[in-house]
C-alpha cells in the first residue's frame, strides 16, 4: 500500500495486570467499490484494508475483519491486559494483500 | 450517545424477523428485486444465521454506543462493548457488526482472547441512511447475545 501512514498510541506508564486502550489510525481511502467515475460512469472497483491484527509478543490478542462500511482513514481501539513488557505489531492487510506493519513499545511495571 | 441495555431472554428465529420488520414478507410477496438492491432486513437475518446456527442469541450483555443522529454517513463513530469477565474460562471469543440498510450488511467482524481485558471496540463506520446496527457476541462457552440500536442518517455516506 503505497504512501499509507499508520498510528499507533498506547499509554506511557502501564502497570502489570492493567486493561489499556490500544488506538490505531491508518491513512487509506477504503474505496468501497459503490462510487461511480462521474466521467465514464464506470464503478470504481473496490480497494479496502479487509484485516487488522494486533499481536502481543508474538501472541494474537485481537483481530478485525474489516468490510467497506468502515470509513476511510480508519480508526479502531481496542483493549489490552498488561502482561510482560514488549510489543504490540500491527498488521493491516488489503484486499490485494499488501499490508503494512508497525510496532508500539509497551513497558509494563510490576 | 444512547446507552441501550436490553434484558436478557431468548430470541428464536420467528421473533428475529418480526424484529427486522413484517415489510420483508411483503417485499418477498411484490416479486423482483433489484441484483444490487440493498441489504434488507432478511439478508442481515440470513448472515446472522450463518454466524449463531441453530443457535437462539439472547438479548443483553452488549452495549451499543451510537450517536441517535449522525449528521455525516461518511463517518459515523460508534463503539461496542460486550460484558464479560474476559476470563479463560468466561470470555467473549467474536463480535460481529451489520447495517440492515447498507448496500452490504457487513460491517465488521472481532476476534478477542482473554489477554483482551476487555470486549469493547471503537470505530468509524460508513452508513447510508436511517438503519439499524445489529451486533452479535459468541462467547467461549458458545452462547450468543445479540444488541441492535438504530440510527437515524441524514446524509448517507456510500456515494461518491
Amino acid at each position: 500500500m503505497a504512501k499509507t501512514k499508520a498510528r499507533v498510541k498506547v499509554p506511557k506508564s502501564i502497570k502489570k495486570g492493567e486493561v489499556f486502550q490500544v488506538k490505531t489510525l491508518i491513512s487509506h481511502k477504503m474505496e468501497t467499490g459503490q462510487r461511480k467515475n462521474k466521467k465514464t460512469g464506470k464503478k470504481i472497483s473496490r480497494m479496502i484494508i479487509n484485516k487488522l491484527v494486533c499481536q502481543y509478543n508474538g501472541k494474537e490478542v485481537f483481530a478485525s475483519d474489516w468490510h467497506p462500511a468502515i470509513s476511510a482513514n480508519p480508526y479502531m481501539a481496542f483493549y489490552v491486559k498488561a502482561d510482560a513488557s514488549g510489543s504490540l505489531d500491527f498488521t493491516w492487510t488489503d484486499d490485494e494483500g499488501k499490508s503494512v506493519k508497525k510496532s508500539a513499545k509497551i513497558t509494563v511495571a510490576g | 450517545m444512547i446507552h441501550k441495555t436490553l434484558e436478557t431472554r431468548q430470541v428464536g428465529r420467528r421473533e428475529l424477523m418480526a424484529m427486522f420488520g413484517a415489510g420483508v414478507v411483503a417485499a418477498m410477496g411484490v416479486g423482483m428485486t433489484p441484483r444490487d438492491a440493498m441489504a434488507d432486513a432478511k439478508s442481515v437475518t440470513d448472515a446472522m444465521m450463518k454466524v449463531v446456527g441453530d443457535s437462539k442469541p439472547a438479548t443483553g450483555k452488549i452495549k451499543l454506543d451510537l450517536p441517535q443522529i449522525a449528521e455525516n454517513g461518511n463517518t459515523v463513530p460508534i463503539a461496542v462493548e460486550v460484558d464479560s469477565p474476559m476470563s479463560d474460562a468466561d470470555h467473549v471469543k467474536a463480535l460481529h457488526l451489520w447495517a440492515d440498510k447498507n448496500p452490504r450488511p457487513e460491517v465488521a467482524s472481532f476476534r478477542f482472547s482473554p489477554a483482551s481485558g476487555k470486549a469493547k471496540v471503537s470505530t468509524r463506520v460508513r452508513l447510508s441512511k436511517t438503519q439499524n446496527i445489529v451486533a452479535v457476541a459468541e462467547m467461549s462457552d458458545g452462547k450468543f447475545y445479540m444488541a441492535k440500536s438504530e440510527i437515524k442518517v441524514t446524509i448517507g455516506g456510500c456515494g461518491g
